[in-house]
């Protein structure tokens, strides 16, 4: 009997679209149960947000001052008091799901598995390695499994569900080490995140300067798209480090991503591979890009861009 | 103070992989084998706090084969000032990995444990966090900034938000992420002085460690290819094409 325990990303308003993702992995995994814990400082919006995705059985909402920001060393034992109950503890592979489920594993003696692409069985999954170049199958040994939900894979959970919210205590003790100071946000304003994007338009070295980036901005508010970025594009400075798209970086799923630009390293590539078409612009006619554009064209994006605000009208 | 450093050996990174035909893994028979790219950024970041008068010692450690000496010898030539080679032909999983350089903090107390966040092979980006848990230490991963005054870090993390930034109390463990610094070259009279460096060799045994229950891997595969498609001549053709789709 697998029981399901979900921890859900939120920045204290709104539940972070990976967790719907995350529901859906668990769903796959069989389990007679869902259910999703909110941290929070007061998680009740959040909470609510998540009890109305389908699928998810309880909404665990722990309220405490401590819980304000998501900082792993002070959830993690609250994560371990909660997984007694369950048989799975499940996490979106983002940056919080990263730094917080290998710290739960370990409070639990037990291995973590990251970034789950596909369910087997409750104990087998597959997941990507060498920067997506190989897939293993892993099997998790006895006892409760930790994983990171790689959260391209799975398709959001939908709306239409009314799931009970109970409030719990979590007795803990948590650790004064760690102290949240800052969080700086690049201010997409908006723009759609991207890693729930429908569109995602991305730029390169190619773009060639900050100001230059403007025009892969306006292009992507026209379209109504995220912006994303190569690394070449965000360690040269011209865009900050939240818009990196590929493996280091986030791994997106958008049904149209624009790649203006950008060469098509491995590992940007590792983060586009989900996508529904891939649409490359690029001067260089053997830029590895093109080997996996569903549409691919050898042009100045300088040019380009103008004619296709021109053609959207 | 100390810093220990952790050091991989790993398939470089501009190696392309061949997976085995027969599912048994990835093909690494002589293959060219570095020092995993985010170690080396942890080495540097340990080299420059104790460059800056914030440490006075950097001690690399690696778990691994007898080969995985010259991934210390490399670290030595950066500048670490000694190595301990964890030698063992098993394979390591993170977890084991955490007890072990647990049993090597508890040994030699560093003030900071300073990791690469994920190794390129297995890309776990794992034991930084859980050798953090097993101490009860605080923990700053993916970090392209640390600051350290007295017995604080102020790290800054890259988060998908944006940029954290946290303050731990030392001793902690830090994750390197890949604008933490640019690791510098290595020197030919500095490879030749790192040959004089002392690596003291131990096993899991000496340490006292146990393997911990380890996921067990059943097949490799090489990923499902996206197909290349086509090239459009003009963005007319372009826009035709996106909106037959249904995408603009």
């Amino acid at each position: 009997m697998s029981k399901v325990l979900i921890i859900a990303e939120h920045d204290g308003a709104n539940l972070n679209g990976s967790t719907a993702r995350a529901v859906t992995c668990a769903q796959g995994i069989g389990a007679d149960s869902v259910d999703v814990a909110v941290f929070a400082s007061d998680g009740s919006a959040v909470a609510g947000q998540v009890a109305a995705l389908s699928g998810v059985s309880t909404v665990l909402q722990i309220d405490n001052a401590a819980n304000e920001q998501a900082v792993a060393a002070i959830l993690a034992p609250q994560v371990q008091a909660l997984a007694s109950d369950y048989s799975h503890v499940l996490v979106p592979s983002t940056t919080f799901g990263k730094d917080l489920a290998p710290r739960v594993a370990a409070l639990l003696g037990v291995p973590q598995i990251s970034d789950i692409m596909r369910v087997e069985s409750a104990t087998v999954f597959d997941r990507p390695i060498y920067a997506g170049n190989a897939v293993t199958t892993v099997e998790a040994p006895a006892g409760i499994v930790v994983g990171t939900v790689r959260t391209a894979s799975f398709s959001a959970a939908d709306a239409g569900g009314s799931a009970t919210v109970e409030k719990r205590e979590v007795s803990a003790e948590l650790p004064s080490h760690t102290r949240f100071v800052k969080l700086e946000t690049s201010g997409g304003g908006d723009r759609p995140d991207l890693q729930a994007a429908a569109k995602v338009v991305s730029g390169g070295r190619g773009v060639g300067s900050e100001e230059n980036f403007k025009v892969i901005y306006d292009f992507a508010d026209k379209l109504g798209a995220g912006v994303g970025a190569s690394r070449a594009a965000v360690d040269a400075g011209f865009i900050p480090n939240d818009h990196q798209v590929g493996q280091t970086g986030k791994i997106i799923a958008p049904e149209l991503y624009i790649a203006f630009g950008i060469s098509g390293a491995i590992q940007h590539l590792a983060g586009i591979k989900d996508a529904g078409t891939i649409v490359a612009v690029n001067k260089d006619p053997d830029a590895p890009i093109f080997e996996v554009a569903d549409f691919g064209l050898v042009a100045d994006l300088f040019e380009v861009i103008p004619e296709l605000e021109k053609a959207l009208g | 103070m100390k810093i220990l450093v952790g050091v991989k050996r790993v398939v470089d990174y501009n190696v392309r992989i061949q997976v085995n035909p027969d599912g048994s893994g990835v093909a690494t028979n002589g293959v060219k084998m570095s020092m995993n790219p985010f170690d080396e950024i942890a080495v540097e970041e340990a080299l420059r706090l104790k460059e800056a008068g914030k440490a006075e010692e950097v001690i690399a450690v690696t778990i691994g084969p007898k080969a995985s000496q010259e991934q210390l010898r490399t670290a030595l030539a950066m500048g670490a000032d000694r190595a301990i080679h964890v030698e063992t032909d098993e394979e390591i999983q993170p977890l084991t990995g955490a007890r072990i350089l647990k049993a090597l903090t508890d040994k030699e107390s560093p003030k900071i444990v300073m990791l690469g966040k994920q190794a390129i092979d297995d890309d776990n980006n794992q034991t930084a966090q859980m050798l953090a848990a097993l101490s009860n230490w605080p923990q700053a991963t993916f970090a392209s900034k640390v600051e350290v005054e007295g017995d604080v870090a102020n790290v800054t993390r890259e988060v998908d938000a944006g940029l954290e930034t946290l303050a731990v109390d030392l001793p902690a463990v830090i994750s390197a992420d890949l604008r933490l610094n640019e690791p510098r070259y290595v020197k030919l009279p500095d490879i030749m002085k790192a040959k004089r460096k002392p690596i003291e060799t131990v096993t899991l045994a000496d340490l006292a460690v146990e393997q911990a229950a380890a996921v067990k891997v059943l097949k490799t595969s090489a990923p499902a290819q996206r197909e290349a498609g086509i090239k459009v001549e003009s963005v007319d053709e372009l826009v035709a094409a996106l909106k037959e789709k249904g995408l603009i």
